[in-house]
């Protein structure tokens, strides 16, 4: 964007900002469905009243409020955007309900799920397909459908939403919310704590094997209303899990902020594997509307052996600014992250991880792809960090970018910071151009260009995808071909 | 079924085909021979619609059609195969998978249905009886790490599932054992009918031994400067290509 229009824009922010007074008169009427557009602690309580948290749970947003309050946007992203009114954002918004909340899927507004088949999920279908996926749908800022619950509590495992967790399990809640993003950690994260209304939450026991992938779709719908989920899930000794989280959006013509916060936490010989496919409204090709994504995720291997593995594939957004990490804390506990982001058009990605080493012998892998067309920015920064106590810390990294066209760019910021002699740590980084001869290779053998291109770049991400459970790769697959649609010729 | 008139063709402003004429009968096999660098890869490369190449004279038809007018897929489902000289890698994409989507595209074009995955593999393993093509290499990615000989293995394979109707062979028989050359000459034999013409690119008789052609042309300096029956594939072997330097700045040319 030019830089005059930046400046327009941002003194109308801040005539906002001045002109937003009236807001503070603003009174809780707790009938309402929705608050109203602005942020104070009027609205903090609304949200809190609204969802009928206890005393700790206000506590805690206040703090984070008033601790936001003090702290100013960060800039340091390799992305570009116009300023953010936080005083313009609707915080909470609940879909109109018929009567006290659905008890199961036929009792959800049949809009809503009409709009989740026309994303391509069907919710029935997947209910039908019992015992594969159990979804805890997320619809704006209230779950409306939580599936499979019945078969998981006996288990005893803790599957729901993150207001349901709240008043069922608070002293899990009150023990590990904050416990990895404290609401200190960041500008976004500590938005996050102060106005989030919903998410999932995950408490799976002492040496239980969750037998199936348990998945959230979030889909942000209402115009104007940021998404701040929060999701926490916790891993006590021996359990593993696998987590799926899947977002599409419909298309829309204002940015929207959305602001997750993702916390795990994996006791001793615990995994926790989390992957994610992103699919976002991107903005039109002059990037035009989209999503801003800022989202703070990390996991805490808090126990010896225990391993965090974070897979994500970045289609959507206007903007991302996202770096899954891990604290490894417990001796020989491992880290993982793999990650494609695809930007093309005008999307911006400023993304990566940080893997912090602290026990013995711990382990970090990072495998980065990034793929840029159009106009497209991608940036990979990553954090390697090997304490002094964290003797024989291994880390390999490997950062990967393909270019297509050449308007777009590719961006490697790696970070290092060792302070034990005994680690080990490796970098390599690559950037291709996709090959014209491969793609001629392809269309002499009949196959389209656009079918080329993806093929070729699915093959480039294919080391991530194969990280990914099943029915998510062959999602993912489709959506980097959707997504690249248009790039060639 | 191919007829080439008259073809100037240059790449970054040189001037690499200076007027080709060639014309390929249903049922024919034409082999091209030729100095290194005499245009011969760069024909094959223009028959298949590599747009890194101008073509600034001449036609190319094609079943009747002005071929030069279809983007290259369109000409790949139309039935031209080309056998590279240099197999590309498409690191990451399985060699079955690339294989199968080639296929449909091609059926879908032809108006027929496409194969599923049971109905592929079955015509695979018909196709695998003919052709020697180690297994491992189908689930490996496309030519990726492939030595030189399988890499050439693997194109004649393509050609037998995609059976085309016109194939161009470009030096496929270069780098390959004997047992390599045997498969590539079934494969080609396989292919021949009445309705079905190949140009293969040769440096070497010892392919057209196994693989006896119709014609023979031998290309030089952008041009065919000499056509025959197959003994000149053999003359060619005993003389060499010094022959060829004088006749190929001809009267009309003058090289400097
Ligand atoms: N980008 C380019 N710019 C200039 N000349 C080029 C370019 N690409 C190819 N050529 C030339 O075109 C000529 C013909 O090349 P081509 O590959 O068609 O030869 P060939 O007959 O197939 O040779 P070989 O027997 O070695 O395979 C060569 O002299 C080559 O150097
Ligand atoms: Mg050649």
């Amino acid at each position: 964007m030019s830089d005059q229009i930046k400046l327009e824009r941002n003194s109308e922010a801040a005539e906002q900002l001045t002109n937003r007074d009236y807001k503070y008169g603003f009174v809780t009427d707790i009938e309402a469905d929705s608050a109203p557009p602005g942020l104070s602690e009027e609205i903090i309580r609304f949200i809190s009243a609204k969802k009928e948290e206890p005393e700790f749970m206000l506590e805690f947003r206040l703090k984070a409020f008033r601790h936001w309050q003090t702290l100013t946007e960060p800039d340091w992203a390799f992305v570009n955007y116009p300023a953010i009114d936080y005083q313009d954002i609707v915080y909470y918004s609940a879909p109109k309900a018929q009567g006290d909340g659905p008890q199961s899927l036929d009792e959800v507004d049949p809009k809503l799920l009409e709009t989740y088949e026309k994303l391509g999920i069907p919710l029935k279908e997947q209910e039908i397909l019992a015992g594969v996926v159990a979804v805890d749908a997320v619809f704006d800022s209230v779950s409306v459908a939580t599936t499979f619950k019945g078969k998981l509590e006996e288990l005893g495992i803790v599957f729901c939403s993150f207001s349901e967790a709240v008043k069922e399990h608070p002293a899990l809640i009150r023990k590990y919310l904050g416990s990895v993003v404290p609401y200190t950690d960041n500008f976004f994260a500590a938005l996050n704590a102060a106005v989030f209304t919903d998410g999932s939450f995950v408490y799976i026991p002492k040496g239980v094997r969750c037998p199936m992938e348990l998945s959230t779709y979030f889909r942000i719908n209402a115009a104007n209303t940021g998404q701040f989920e929060r999701t926490l899930i916790v891993a006590d000794d021996d359990a593993y899990v696998s987590y799926l989280e899947g977002c599409t959006a419909p298309q829309r013509d204002e940015n929207q902020l959305h602001a997750a916060v993702v916390e795990l936490v994996a006791f001793d010989n615990a995994t926790i594997k989390y992957s994610t496919v992103q699919n976002w409204y991107p903005g039109d090709e002059n990037g035009v509307g989209g999503i801003y994504n800022f989202v703070t995720k990390r996991g805490k291997c808090a126990g010896a052996n225990s391993k965090i593995s974070w897979t994500q594939v970045e289609t959507g957004s206007s903007i991302t600014w996202k770096y899954p990490g891990c604290i490894l804390q417990g001796d020989n506990s491992v880290g993982e992250f793999y990650s494609v982001a695809l930007t093309n058009n005008c999307q911006q990605a400023d993304t990566g991880t940080k893997m912090v080493h602290i026990g013995k012998n711990t382990r970090s892998n990072i495998v980065s792809k990034g793929i840029s067309a159009g106009r497209g920015q991608n940036t990979y920064r990553g954090l390697v960090k090997i304490l002094k106590g964290a003797t024989g810390a291994r880390n390999y990294s490997q950062c990967d970018s393909m270019l297509l066209g050449d308007r777009c760019g590719a961006h490697t910021f790696p970070y290092l910071d060792v302070q034990n002699r005994t680690a080990t740590v490796e970098h390599e980084a690559s950037t291709s151009k996709i090959g014209e001869d491969q793609i001629f290779y392809c269309l002499q053998r009949g196959i389209s260009a656009e079918d080329a291109v993806s093929m070729i770049v699915n093959g480039f991400c294919k080391e991530v995808f194969r990280e990914l459970p099943m029915e998510f790769a062959v999602e993912a697959q489709k959506l980097l071909g959707i997504s690249l649609e248009g790039s060639v010729g | 079924m191919l007829s080439v008139k008259n073809l100037k063709a240059s790449i970054d402003g040189t001037e690499i085909l200076k007027g080709i004429d060639l014309d390929v009968k249903a049922g024919e096999v034409h082999a091209i021979m030729g100095p290194n660098g005499s245009g011969k890869s760069t024909l094959a490369q223009v028959i298949a619609g590599r747009d890194t190449y101008e073509v600034t004279a001449g036609s190319v038809t094609y079943q009747g059609k002005d071929l030069l007018e279809l983007p290259p897929e369109q000409r790949a489902r139309e039935g031209i195969f080309l056998a590279f000289q240099y197999p590309v890698e498409i690191p990451g994409v399985n060699n079955t998978y690339f294989l199968k989507a080639a296929l449909n595209a091609t059926r879908k074009h032809r108006g027929l249905e496409e194969l599923d995955a049971m109905d592929f593999l079955a015509l695979v393993r018909e196709k695998l009886k003919v052709i020697h093509l180690d297994e491992d290499l189908l689930h490996r990615p496309v030519n990726a790490g492939f030595s030189g000989g399988e890499k050439k293995r693997n194109e004649i394979f393509q050609m037998a599932v995609l059976s085309p109707k016109l194939a161009v062979l470009d030096e496929t028989d270069s780098g390959l054992d004997i047992d390599a050359l045997r498969t590539v000459a079934k494969g080609v034999n396989s292919l021949r009918s009445k309705d079905n013409a190949i140009v293969v690119v040769t440096h070497y008789q010892r392919l057209l031994e196994y693989i006896v052609p119709d014609h023979v042309h031998v290309l030089a300096d952008g041009r065919v400067v000499r056509s025959g029956g197959r003994e000149l594939a053999l003359e060619l072997e005993k003389e060499g290509y010094s022959w060829v330097e004088t006749q190929a700045a001809g009267p009309a040319k003058t090289r400097g």
